[in-house]
């Protein structure tokens, strides 16, 4: 990655935090953002950025670099611009897991197992599917595929919450819609952990990306091992993807959208597009979670219908390019 | 150098093998060219060095060494291989294009080396390409593109290239430019596995030929010995031929004959 590139990504990244610490219903001068963050603020102020905003901020930041990177990786890996997350599936599947965790009450522990699970059955089923249709690389085909297997997620889960109490349903919904309302520091430590480690093994993975990218033969002939390279990499993208749905539940589009964007300011490896996609989806899932909790106050809109409202035009746009 | 026995090449629930029992060689110093037509096998060859089908019977080898039991890494450090089509999925410079072939020699985390910069260029100035190395990849004519991947390989380094069928599409010029570079790498010292359709242009700049017909070798020699033996070629090319002596440099060529007349 350039380095005039990281820096523009790291500022925005920036501003959208100071934007998240000091926007809501009590709004904060940047200022009395920085002594509470030193330690020196009000009581108040102390308690609403170190308890409230913070935490949610961070959650936002490490869904966002999970998505990013995920998305990145995807994209390269299948040689396609509209591959994500979400539109593959994997999300959804990743939902399915972590509710029915929750449903049969596992506790919080076990929700990321469980999603993890869920995403790779969905990311398997998808591939499956492209491959009996004959067209494993075929945008349409995939993004097809992809929403087939999310629809049936989606009824899954449905099915799973039946018969469960009201104030669950009402919470899985919420949660089906992507929200970062529930944050706390524990949250953000287990996210955190697994996109760290999902992350890194996507940069190690960088190099042989960049081969695939550019077809299986040709990758095979410059010494990749297509096999091994394709799983690890869908290992390790399914993995980054279910955990953000773990902690965030479903919030699309954010892996679309932001490796295209690094890759239109000039990130040109892909080990760059990796990195800055984990920079600029924090800033993205950050700025949006602002939106979304200032749009409408005292109201809250969900967090994915924000990303799908940047998404889908975004989404229809690169749809023109690739067909 | 490069050295198919006995090769059986079977796809996934295929009813029948795509290769039979093939054996061929491509040695330093020579231009061995594989021809034959559509489907008889040539590309699934090719497809067996990349390591994407295993034999089902038979060894391939590279300078004695199992194919079989050589890392992928190990392979491309020893042959590169300019696979039919390609187009990466997102456009990159020819420069940085180019140094994807340096990949077999990297370390996992290093930057490119002063070496690495320097058999890039020397790779793009031997294929032709280096007055485009600052353009796109998505910018290139079918002929440029073509070199530039034949400019990858290069700067891959190995002892043998192979190619399949990389004058596709091309006009006279660049299918004429890319020949001459394949019979000067030969010439150099390299394994030059090529292949092609072309039997006229193969005839004048291989140093052997293979023909393939539904998977097995229906002949192997020098283009004298495949070209002059026209029963065997209207029987693999179910079309009748004339063969003669090319005016020029006396290599044997041969001309398909219209159903019906002279013309």
């Amino acid at each position: 990655m350039r380095l005039r590139l990281a820096v523009a990504l790291v500022i925005a990244l920036a501003v959208a935090i100071v934007a998240a610490l000091a926007l809501g219903p009590v709004a904060l001068s940047p200022g009395a953002v920085w002594h509470a963050l030193a330690g020196d603020g009000t009581a108040t102020a102390t308690a609403i950025v170190w308890q409230l905003r913070l935490p949610r901020a961070a959650l936002g930041v490490v869904v966002g670099a999970g998505l990013g990177m995920s998305g990145a990786a995807l994209q390269a890996t299948l040689r396609n611009p509209l591959a994500e997350p979400y539109l593959l599936g994997v999300s959804g599947g990743a939902a399915v897991g972590a509710v029915a965790a929750t449903v049969l009450g596992l506790g919080v522990w076990f929700a990321p197992p469980a999603a993890f699970l869920g995403a790779a059955a969905a990311v398997s089923l998808v591939l499956l599917v492209a491959r009996i249709a004959r067209a494993p690389h075929d945008a349409r085909i995939l993004v097809m595929a992809g929403v087939v297997v999310g629809a049936f997620a989606n009824a899954m889960i449905l099915i799973v919450l039946a018969d469960a109490p009201a104030d669950t349903v009402r919470g899985a919904l919420w949660w089906m819609m992507g929200s970062l309302a529930d944050a706390n520091w524990r949250g953000v430590a287990w996210v955190g952990t697994y996109v760290a480690l999902g992350g890194a093994a996507l940069l190690a993975l960088g190099r042989d990306i960049e081969h695939l990218s550019l077809g299986e033969d040709p990758a095979a002939g410059l010494g990749v091992n297509v096999q091994r390279a394709t799983r690890l990499t869908f290992l390790a993208a399914s993995l980054v993807a279910a955990v953000t749905v773990a902690g965030a539940g479903l919030v699309g589009f954010v892996g679309l959208v932001v490796p295209a964007i690094v890759r239109a300011l000039g990130a040109r490896s892909v080990r760059g597009v990796i990195a800055g996609s984990a920079i600029a989806g924090a800033a993205l899932v950050v700025a949006a979670d602002v939106a979304a909790r200032t749009a409408r106050a005292p109201h809250e809109l969900p967090l994915g219908a924000v990303t799908a409202l940047i998404g889908v035009p975004f989404f229809l746009a690169q749809l023109r390019k690739a067909t | 150098m490069i050295r198919f026995s006995g090769v059986t090449l079977r796809y996934p629930n295929a009813p029948k093998p795509a290769v039979r029992e093939v054996s061929l060689a491509a040695e330093r110093g020579a231009l061995t060219a594989v021809v034959g037509p559509n489907g008889s096998g040539k590309s699934t060859l090719v497809r067996a060095l990349l390591g994407r089908i295993t034999p089902s019977h038979g060894s391939i080898t590279i300078d004695g060494d199992d194919l079989a039991m050589l890392a992928r890494r190990d392979v491309a450090r020893r042959i590169a291989v300019v696979p039919q089509r390609e187009e990466p999925a997102f456009p990159m410079t020819v420069r940085d294009f180019v140094a994807l072939g340096r990949y077999p020699h990297a370390g996992a985390w290093s930057a490119p080396s002063r070496d690495d910069a320097l058999a890039v260029h020397a790779a793009a100035d031997r294929a032709g390409v280096v007055e485009f190395l600052a353009r796109r990849t998505d910018e290139l004519s079918g002929g440029e593109w073509q070199r530039v991947r034949i400019a990858r390989a290069l700067a891959q380094g190995g002892a043998g290239i192979v190619l399949d069928e990389p004058t596709a599409f091309l006009d006279i010029a660049h299918e004429m430019a890319v020949f001459e570079l394949l019979g000067a790498l030969a010439h150099g010292g390299r394994a030059v596995l090529l292949v092609s359709h072309q039997l006229n242009l193969v005839a004048r700049f291989a140093s052997r030929i293979v023909l393939l017909h539904a998977g097995a070798v229906a002949a192997d020699g020098t283009p004298d010995d495949v070209m002059l033996d026209r029963a065997t070629l209207e029987r693999v090319y179910e079309w009748p031929l004339l063969v003669r002596r090319d005016a020029v440099g006396g290599a044997p060529e041969i001309v398909p004959l219209r159903e019906r007349g002279p013309r």
